[in-house]
C-alpha cells in the first residue's frame, strides 16, 4: 500500500517533469524559428521559490508517510490477533535453514509449517555468517546475525505453500538456500506437530554440530525432539559458530535443485 | 620462502579465467610489444609515465577507467547471461567462480571505473576552469593515479594467480573473515583497495586543496564554474570518506591476519560496526560519484542551450546540501537489521531530503534549457538522457528510503536496477558526455558525432531493456546474487535483461569504433581555435590541446561565465583582446616518483596477498627510498622562456583571429 | 551553430604580474602546502575518530578476558604523555631553529625530540608486551584488539614521525636551510603537534576512562 501511495504521489511530480524535459528540449531546439530566445535568462525568484518548494513538499508527505510506516510496519512489532502468537526460532546456517518450535519441542530444517490465520512469532540467529530470513509473500525481511537474535512477526492469513528464502549473499550454496513455508489450517497444523513428534533424530548439541557443516540443498526433514535451551545456546555462543569450509581451497559442488 | 604462493594458485583446472587472463595477458604482451618494436617507449616515459601535467594525469584516469569499464562489462555479461541460463541447472558459471564475477564487477566498477573516470576528468578540467597553470601538488597527483593503477592491476591479477573475493563489492563479515573465506580472494580485495585509496584521498587532498587555494585573480567562489563546485563538494568527500574505508578495511586485515576480533564471531567482534563502519563511507562514495556528474550536465546543458545556468545560486546551496546530507544516512543500507521504528524511520526520512536539493538541480537544468538555443550535440543527448533516467532513479531511490517498503525490497533485484539507475544513468552517462565534451580540449579533434549518437541510443536503449525488468523481477521476490533459480516466472524477465545487456555491447562496440574513426579522420574534425562548442568557461579560452603552460598569462577574471564575457566584446569589437606581455614560465619538472613508488606498491600488495613477507618488507622500504630520492632532488622546475610562450600562444591567437575574420561581426 | 567561434585573452592586463607556475603566483607555496598538509592530517583525524569509535563500541566486549581497570597503569601513560608533550616543545623549538638558520638549535632540539619520541616507544613498547606476555594480547578479545589498534596506530604515526625526522636531519645536513626542506620542516611540525593532539584524546578516552571504569 505505503509502495503504490509513494509510487503515485512522485509520479504526480515525476512525470510533469519528464514531459517538460522532452518538451523544453523540443521546443527550445536550435532550428525552431517560433522559440522565444532568452539567451541571458538565468534567475527568477519565483521559479526558485517553487523547484524547493515542490520536491520539499512532496518530501515532507512521504517523510510523514515513512514515519507512521515504519512504527506500524515495524517487523518487531506484535501482530494484533485474538490467537496467542506460535513461536517459531530460526537459525541460518550454512546454507540452510533450521525452525524450532521451542513449545512443540519439535524442530525443521528447510521446511517451514504454520497454521494460517495465527500470529507467528520468529526469534532469528545465524549458526555462522549473515543471512536475511525472507518470505516474500508475507512481508517483511530481517538479518540473521550470529551472536544475536532478531524478531520478526508474520502471518499467512490463508492456507498455502509460500516461498522462504535467503535474501542476504552467504556464500557459495546461497542460492540453494530456500525452504518451502506450508501455512495450514490450525488443525491440520497440531496433526503436522504430532506426527513429527518422536519421528526421526533428536536436535541437540551434538546433532546441532553436524547439522553446522557446510552442506548444499539440503532436503527438508524433520527433528522428533529438540533441546528447548538449543537457541539461547546458539545466541550466547555457548554452541561455536559453524566451522566454515574444512579446508584452504574451496571444492564446493554445485548441486542445483533439478526438481521440487 | 614464497608464502602461501604455489603452481597450486593458477587454475589450470578451469578454463574461463585460464582462458580470459590468457586473452588479458596476451594483450598486454602485444601492446608493450608494439610499443618496444615502434620505439615508443622513450615518448611514453618521458611524456606520459612520469608526467605530472594535470591534464595528461586526467587523461590516464579517464583511459585507466575505460580499459576497465571493458573488464567490469565482460563481468555484466557473464552475470547476465549465467541468469538467462541458469533456470533449474547450473549455468555454466559454478557458484565459486560466479560469485567472483560479482564481487569483481561491483569492485571493478565503482573503484576502477567510476572513480578514476570523474578523478581524471576533475584533474584534466579543474585548473583550466579556475585559469591556473597547475594542480597544487603535481608529483602527488601522479602518486595518487599510479597508485589507483597498481589497485585494478592487483585486482586483475587475481584472474590469474589466485582468486578474487566471493563476498561482494563490499566484504561484510563473518564471510570476508578467516573462518568463512580462508582464501587470497578477500585479500586480494583488501589490499588493492587500501592501495587505491591512498591514491584516491592523494587525489582528493590535490583537488580540494587547488579549488580552495589556486584559483586565477577574481575568479571568487561565486564565479566558480558549476564543475569547480562539484569537484570541491566531491573531494571535501573524499577526504572525509576514505579514512573510514582505510580504518575499516585495515580492521579487517587486522582479523585475517594477525587474528584480532573486530568483526568475527568469536571473542566479542562485532560484525553490526562493520556495517555502520563500511556505510559511513558507501553513502558519501556515492555523492563523490553523482556530484561531478551533476556539474558536468550544468556545463553541457549550459553550454548546447546557449545561456548561462539558471538559478546558480541555488545549484551551488544544493550542491553543498547534498555534501553535508549524505553523512547522515548511511543507515538506510541496513534498515532490516532491526535497529528499530525510531531509528529506521529517522533515517528513511533524511534519505528521503537528499531528494529535495537533487530535484532542484533537476528542475535547475529544465529552466536552463528553457529559452535556449538548443543545440543536439551528443554531449546534450548523455544529460537529456541522464534527466529522464535519474528521475526514475530517484524515484526508486526515496521508495527505498522507506523503510516498510524496504523490507520487501531490500536486497532484491529491485535494488540492484535501483543503483544502476543512478549510477550508470548519473554517473557514467555524465562521464561519457565529459569525455565528449572535453575530448576536442585534450586532443585537438572532436569525436564523430554521428557514431556517438548511435552509441548513445543503444546504451539507453540497452539500459531500459535491462534494468527495468530487474525492477519487476525485484517486485517479484528475486533476490540480488543468485547462481540458480527455478522460478519459472523469472525466467523471460532475466531474458530481456540479458537481451538488454547485448544492446549495451553494441553501444560500447560503437563507442570503440567513434574512437578509432575520430582519430583516423581528425584531420577533418580539428578544432582550430581552442573553442569547439561555443563555450562559456575558461578551458575554453586556450588552445585544443591546451599547452603545458595552460595560459600564456594568468586571466583576470571580472565576470561569472569568465570566458563568455570576453568573447562576447572580441566579437562585437570584432578583434581580440591585446596580446600579453609574454614572461619566462616555471613549470615543475616531471618524475618517475609516482611510477616508482606504484611499482613498489604492487609488489608489496602481491607480497602481503601470499604472505611473502620478506618481499613486502623490501617493497616497502624501497617507497621509503623512493620518496627520499625525490625528496633530495636539486631542481623541482624548469623554465619555458618567453619566446616559446609567445609562439605557442601567437599560433592559437592567430587561429582565434582567423575565425572571427570568417564570421560576420555580431550584432 | 559554428563551432569556431573566436575569442581569447581579452581580460589579460598588459603588464602581467604574474610569474612563475600557479602554485608560486597565486598562494604562496609555502602557504599552499602547509594547507595541504592540514588537510591531510584532518583526513588522518577522520581516520583515528573510526578507530575511537571502534574502541568505543568494542569497550564492554572483554571476552571474559581483562578490562581496562585491570591492564592499565596510569604511571607508565604518565611518563609518556609526558614525553610526548616535551617532545611537542622541542619540536617547536627546531622549527624555530630552521628557520632561523641556527644549526645548533636545530640539531639540539632535533636529537631531543628524536630521544623523546623513541623513549615515548620504548614505554609503549614496554607496556604492549608486558600486556601480550600475560596473555591479554589483541587476540584475547575485541576490546584489546580496538585497544592495540588505536594505541598501536598512533605508536606507528610516532615511528614513521621518527623516521622522518631523522630524514629531516639528514637533508638539513646534506642541503641546507632551502626553501623547500623549511617547507618540509613545518609539515613535520604540523604532523607532530598533530600526534600530541591525538593522544590527548587518546588518554583521556582510553586510559583516564578505561582505568576509573
Amino acid at each position: 500500500m505505503i509502495l503504490i501511495d509513494s509510487v503515485a504521489v512522485m509520479l504526480a511530480i515525476v512525470l510533469p517533469t519528464i514531459a517538460a524535459t522532452f518538451a523544453f528540449a523540443w521546443w527550445f531546439r536550435a532550428s525552431n524559428e517560433k522559440a522565444r530566445r532568452l539567451p541571458d535568462w538565468d534567475y527568477s525568484g519565483r521559479i526558485e521559490l517553487i523547484v524547493w518548494g515542490i520536491p520539499l513538499l512532496v518530501i515532507m508527505l512521504l517523510g510523514g508517510v515513512a514515519w507512521i510506516g515504519s512504527h506500524d510496519l515495524d517487523p518487531a512489532k506484535p501482530l494484533t490477533s485474538n490467537t496467542p502468537p506460535i513461536e517459531v526460532q530460526a537459525v541460518s546456517l550454512d546454507w540452510k535453514w533450521l525452525f524450532i518450535y521451542p513449545k512443540q519441542g519439535v524442530a525443521s530444517v528447510n521446511r517451514l509449517v504454520i497454521p494460517a490465520g495465527a500470529p507467528v512469532h520468529f526469534s532469528l540467529t545465524s549458526a555462522s555468517v549473515m543471512n536475511a530470513f525472507f518470505i516474500p509473500q508475507l512481508g517483511s525481511m530481517i538479518y540473521t546475525m550470529n551472536g544475536m537474535t532478531t524478531q520478526l512477526n508474520l502471518q499467512a492469513d490463508a492456507p498455502g505453500v509460500f516461498r522462504g528464502i535467503s535474501s542476504h549473499y552467504s556464500g557459495d550454496g546461497f542460492s540453494d538456500m530456500h525452504f518451502d513455508v506450508v501455512a495450514t489450517p490450525a488443525a491440520e497444523f497440531e496433526a503436522w506437530i504430532k506426527a513429527t513428534r518422536n519421528v526421526g533424530p533428536t536436535l541437540n548439541s551434538a546433532s546441532y554440530a553436524e547439522l553446522a557443516r557446510q552442506s548444499i540443498n539440503a532436503h527438508p526433514f524433520s527433528f522428533g525432539a529438540a533441546d528447548p535451551d538449543l537457541f539461547q545456546q546458539i545466541v550466547s555462543q555457548k554452541l561455536p559458530p559453524g566451522p566454515g569450509p574444512s579446508s584452504g581451497r574451496p571444492d564446493v559442488s554445485v548441486s542445483p535443485r533439478t526438481e521440487h | 620462502m614464497w608464502g602461501k604462493l604455489s603452481w597450486a594458485a593458477i587454475p589450470f583446472d578451469q578454463p574461463i579465467p585460464l582462458i580470459a587472463s590468457g586473452v588479458v595477458g596476451f594483450a598486454l604482451v602485444a601492446v608493450l610489444a608494439l610499443i618496444a618494436l615502434k620505439g615508443w617507449l622513450p615518448y611514453l616515459w618521458r611524456e606520459w609515465i612520469t608526467s605530472v601535467d594535470h591534464k595528461r594525469i586526467g587523461i590516464m584516469y579517464v583511459v585507466l577507467a575505460m580499459v576497465m569499464l571493458l573488464r567490469g562489462f565482460t563481468d555484466a555479461i557473464m552475470m547476465r547471461s549465467q541468469q538467462a541460463l541458469a533456470f533449474r541447472s547450473p549455468g555454466y558459471l559454478p557458484p565459486e567462480h560466479y560469485d567472483q564475477i560479482f564481487s569483481a564487477h561491483g569492485t571493478l566498477m565503482i573503484f576502477f571505473v567510476a572513480m578514476p573516470f570523474v578523478i581524471g576528468l576533475m584533474n584534466f578540467v579543474t585548473p583550466l576552469q579556475l585559469g591556473v597553470r597547475d594542480v597544487a601538488f603535481p608529483t602527488l597527483n601522479s602518486v595518487g593515479f599510479w597508485l589507483t593503477a597498481t589497485g585494478a592491476l592487483l585486482v586483475n591479477i587475481s584472474l590469474l594467480v589466485g582468486e578474487f573475493a566471493r563476498t561482494g563489492w563490499l566484504p561484510f563479515p563473518p564471510l570476508s573473515e578467516l573462518t568463512y573465506s580462508p582464501g587470497v580472494g578477500v585479500d586480494y580485495y583488501l589490499w588493492s583497495l587500501q592501495i587505491s585509496g591512498v591514491g584516491a584521498l592523494l587525489a582528493g587532498v590535490n583537488l580540494l586543496t587547488t579549488v580552495l587555494k589556486l584559483r586565477a585573480p577574481g575568479m571568487t567562489y561565486m564565479r566558480m564554474p558549476m564543475f569547480c563546485w562539484t569537484t570541491l563538494a566531491s573531494n571535501l568527500l573524499i577526504v572525509a570518506a576514505f579514512p573510514v574505508l582505510t580504518a575499516t578495511l585495515a580492521m579487517l586485515l587486522l582479523d585475517r591476519y594477525l587474528g584480532f576480533h573486530f568483526f568475527t564471531n568469536e571473542a566479542g567482534g562485532n560484525v553490526m560496526m562493520f556495517m555502520n563502519l563500511i556505510w559511513v563511507w558507501g553513502h558519501p562514495e556515492v555523492y563523490i560519484l553523482i556530484l561531478p556528474a551533476f556539474g558536468i550536465f550544468s556545463e553541457v546543458v549550459s553550454t548546447f542551450s546557449g545561456k548561462p545556468l539558471f538559478g546558480y545560486r541555488s545549484m551551488v546551496a544544493a550542491t553543498m546540501v547534498i555534501c553535508v546530507l549524505s553523512f547522515t544516512v548511511w543507515l538506510h543500507h541496513f534498515f532490516t537489521m532491526g535497529t528499530g521504528a525510531d531509528v529506521n524511520a529517522l533515517f528513511g526520512i533524511a534519505s528521503m531530503i537528499i531528494a529535495v536539493p537533487t530535484g532542484v538541480k533537476v528542475f535547475n537544468w529544465l529552466f536552463t534549457m528553457y529559452g535556449g538555443r538548443i543545440v543536439y550535440s551528443t554531449p546534450l543527448l548523455w544529460a537529456l538522457g541522464f534527466m529522464v533516467t535519474f528521475v526514475i532513479g530517484g524515484m526508486s531511490g526515496v521508495l527505498l528510503a522507506n523503510p516498510p517498503a524496504d523490507f520487501v525490497l531490500h536486497n532484491s533485484l529491485f535494488l540492484v536496477a535501483h543503483f544502476h539507475n543512478v549510477i550508470i544513468g548519473g554517473v557514467l552517462f555524465g562521464a561519457f558526455a565529459g569525455y565528449t565534451y572535453w575530448f576536442p580540449k585534450a586532443f585537438g579533434f572532436r569525436l564523430h558525432e554521428g557514431l556517438g549518437k548511435a552509441s548513445f541510443w543503444c546504451w539507453i536503449v540497452g539500459f531500459y531493456v535491462t534494468f527495468m525488468p530487474l525492477y519487476v523481477l525485484g517486485l517479484m521476490g528475486m533476490t540480488r546474487r543468485m547462481q540458480h533459480y527455478d522460478v519459472a516466472a523469472w525466467r523471460p524477465w532475466l531474458l530481456v535483461a540479458a537481451g538488454g545487456a547485448a544492446i549495451i555491447l553494441i553501444g560500447i562496440i560503437l563507442q570503440t569504433a567513434q574512437l578509432v574513426v575520430s582519430i583516423r579522420r581528425r584531420a577533418d574534425l580539428r578544432d582550430e581555435t581552442g573553442d569547439p562548442w561555443n563555450g562559456r568557461s575558461l578551458e575554453w579560452a586556450t588552445a585544443s590541446p591546451p599547452p603545458v603552460f595552460n595560459f600564456a598569462a594568468t586571466p583576470r577574471i571580472k565576470n561569472d561565465d569568465a570566458y563568455w564575457g570576453a568573447k562576447q566584446r572580441a566579437l562585437q569589437e570584432s578583434r581580440l583582446g591585446e596580446e600579453p606581455a609574454y614572461t619566462d614560465i616555471e613549470m615543475p619538472r616531471n618524475t618517475p616518483t609516482g611510477f616508482v613508488c606504484a611499482f613498489f606498491a604492487t609488489i608489496m600488495g602481491f607480497a602481503l596477498i601470499w604472505h611473502i613477507w620478506w618481499i613486502a618488507g623490501l617493497a616497502l622500504f624501497g617507497s621509503y627510498a623512493t620518496f627520499v630520492v625525490f625528496a633530495w632532488r636539486d631542481k623541482d622546475e624548469y623554465v619555458i622562456p618567453a619566446e616559446t610562450v609567445a609562439r605557442i600562444d601567437r599560433a592559437n591567437r592567430s587561429a582565434r583571429n582567423a575565425a572571427l575574420a570568417r564570421r560576420p561581426a555580431a550584432p | 551553430m559554428t563551432a569556431f567561434e573566436a575569442a581569447a585573452g581579452r581580460e589579460n592586463p598588459s603588464r602581467p604580474t604574474t610569474l612563475g607556475h600557479a602554485a608560486a603566483a597565486l598562494a604562496s607555496k609555502r602557504i599552499v602546502t602547509s594547507y595541504g598538509f592540514w588537510i591531510f592530517l584532518l583526513s588522518d583525524i577522520i581516520m583515528f575518530s573510526c578507530l575511537f569509535a571502534a574502541y568505543a563500541v568494542l569497550m564492554g566486549d572483554t571476552a571474559g578476558g581483562p578490562t581496562g581497570r585491570e591492564l592499565f597503569n596510569l604511571r607508565n601513560v604518565e611518563l609518556e604523555t609526558a614525553c610526548l608533550l616535551l617532545s611537542s616543545f622541542t619540536c617547536g623549538l627546531a622549527g624555530v631553529g630552521a628557520r632561523a638558520h641556527r644549526g645548533s638549535l636545530f640539531y639540539g632540539a632535533m636529537t631531543t625530540t628524536l630521544m623523546l619520541g623513541a623513549g615515548f616507544l620504548s614505554l609503549e613498547t614496554r607496556e604492549f608486551a608486558g600486556m601480550i606476555a600475560s596473555g591479554a594480547g589483541p587476540t584475547r578479545s575485541a576490546f584489546l584488539s580496538a585497544f592495540f589498534t588505536l594505541v598501536g596506530c598512533h605508536g606507528l604515526h610516532v615511528s614513521v614521525g621518527l623516521l622522518w625526522l631523522l630524514t629531516m636531519m639528514a637533508q638539513v645536513f646534506a642541503k641546507g636551510y632551502r626553501e623547500d626542506i623549511l617547507r618540509r620542516m613545518l609539515c613535520f611540525g604540523l604532523f607532530w603537534h598533530a600526534l600530541d593532539i591525538i593522544w590527548v584524546a587518546l588518554f583521556t578516552v582510553v586510559y583516564l576512562i578505561g582505568a576509573r571504569q
